[in-house]
């Protein structure tokens, strides 16, 4: 297998293991959570400012 | 019992911003029956089946319904994820009918069912995903203005919904993982009570919980949304306020009152 597969297969593979937990002091939050909720700030402020195509014609 | 001619279209009052081109009705009876009521539509509609579609039509007449233009406001990324949240909602629902209706034993076992399991959690990542980011949108630009308090707040009982419906979900993988949020839940739900009628260790139970019960309950909730901000049109950013009929009509409203106690005051 390539290297790079190999590295995909395995990220893909970890998303069944327990999971990655990333902490700051009392705070805990797990990786696949993190990733989501930054995804949501990232649509949100996306949809803020990026330009809506203009369609057929509109009143 | 006289046979009655259903009462021309004009009767209905055209409501809202939209406005109704109108049709020009080729009964012509108006005025011929039904004289008692105090109103056009009371006067028109003289049974429960009439007075209900009387009522409707007034409140979500078709163009309402099924608009042809959306105001010019609409056109933003931030007003693309309720409609991204209902086409999530159609695809878990069709994967979720198709996982219902072949069983664990296939889902767990085939090719096929894995990957329409998966279609069935993923839609769902991205229905709560869209949700969320909908929610945002709508608080920030206070949705609830122009007398939508209701679509607000079935909105919010929609996505509360979801989160129940979420975690049965959640508890039908039938693996280490379900076992594990089925006993950690149990303890607060026998904390509120309700743990001897809503068991989440019952698979059974909570298999049924989750393909009839709060589909059932996610759909109507979800289409009573729907219509409501149909028949209250989609609100305005804050700073269009003065485009909404529906704010400008309370605002008149409110200024009425004023006026009004203000001479009564006087």
């Amino acid at each position: 297998m390539e290297p790079i597969v190999h590295d995909f297969v395995s990220i893909l593979a970890s998303l069944d293991s327990p999971g990655i937990y990333l902490g700051w002091g009392s705070f805990q939050i797990q990786l696949g959570n993190l990733i989501v909720i930054l995804v949501m700030i990232l649509f949100f402020v996306l949809a803020l400012f990026l330009p809506f195509p203009s369609g057929r014609k509109r009143k | 019992m006289t046979l009655r001619e259903n009462p021309p279209r004009e009767s209905v009052p055209a409501h809202g911003t939209h406005g109704t081109t109108g049709t020009t009705g080729t009964t012509g009876t108006t005025g011929t029956h039904g004289t008692t009521g105090s109103t056009p539509e009371e006067a028109d509609y003289h049974t429960w089946t009439g007075k209900a579609r009387g009522w409707l039509l007034k409140r979500l007449p078709a163009d309402k319904l099924l608009p042809e233009d959306q105001p010019s406001y609409v056109a933003s990324w931030i007003y693309v994820f309720g409609m991204g949240a209902i086409v999530s909602l159609v695809f878990i629902l069709a994967s979720g009918a198709i996982l219902g209706l072949n069983g664990p034993a296939w889902y767990h076992v085939s090719d096929l069912g894995h990957f329409v399991n998966s279609v069935h959690l993923w839609s769902v990542e991205l229905f709560f995903m869209t949700t969320v980011v909908h929610l945002w949108g709508k608080y920030w630009m206070a949705a609830w203005r122009g007398g939508r308090t209701l679509t607000w707040i079935t909105g919010m009982a929609a996505f509360l919904v979801s989160i129940v419906t979420a975690f049965t979900g959640y508890l039908l993988q039938t693996n280490f993982d379900s076992q594990w949020i089925a006993f950690e839940g149990k303890d607060a739900l026998n904390a509120a009570g309700i743990g001897a009628w809503f068991n989440v260790a019952n698979l059974g139970q909570i298999f049924m919980f989750h393909i009839i019960l709060l589909p059932l309950a996610v759909g109507a909730v979800v289409a009573l949304h729907v219509v409501l901000v149909r028949m209250h049109g989609v609100v305005p950013p804050l700073e269009a306020d003065e485009s909404d009929a529906q704010l400008q009509s309370g605002a008149r409203h409110d200024s009425d009152a004023q006026h009004a106690s203000g001479e009564a005051g006087r």
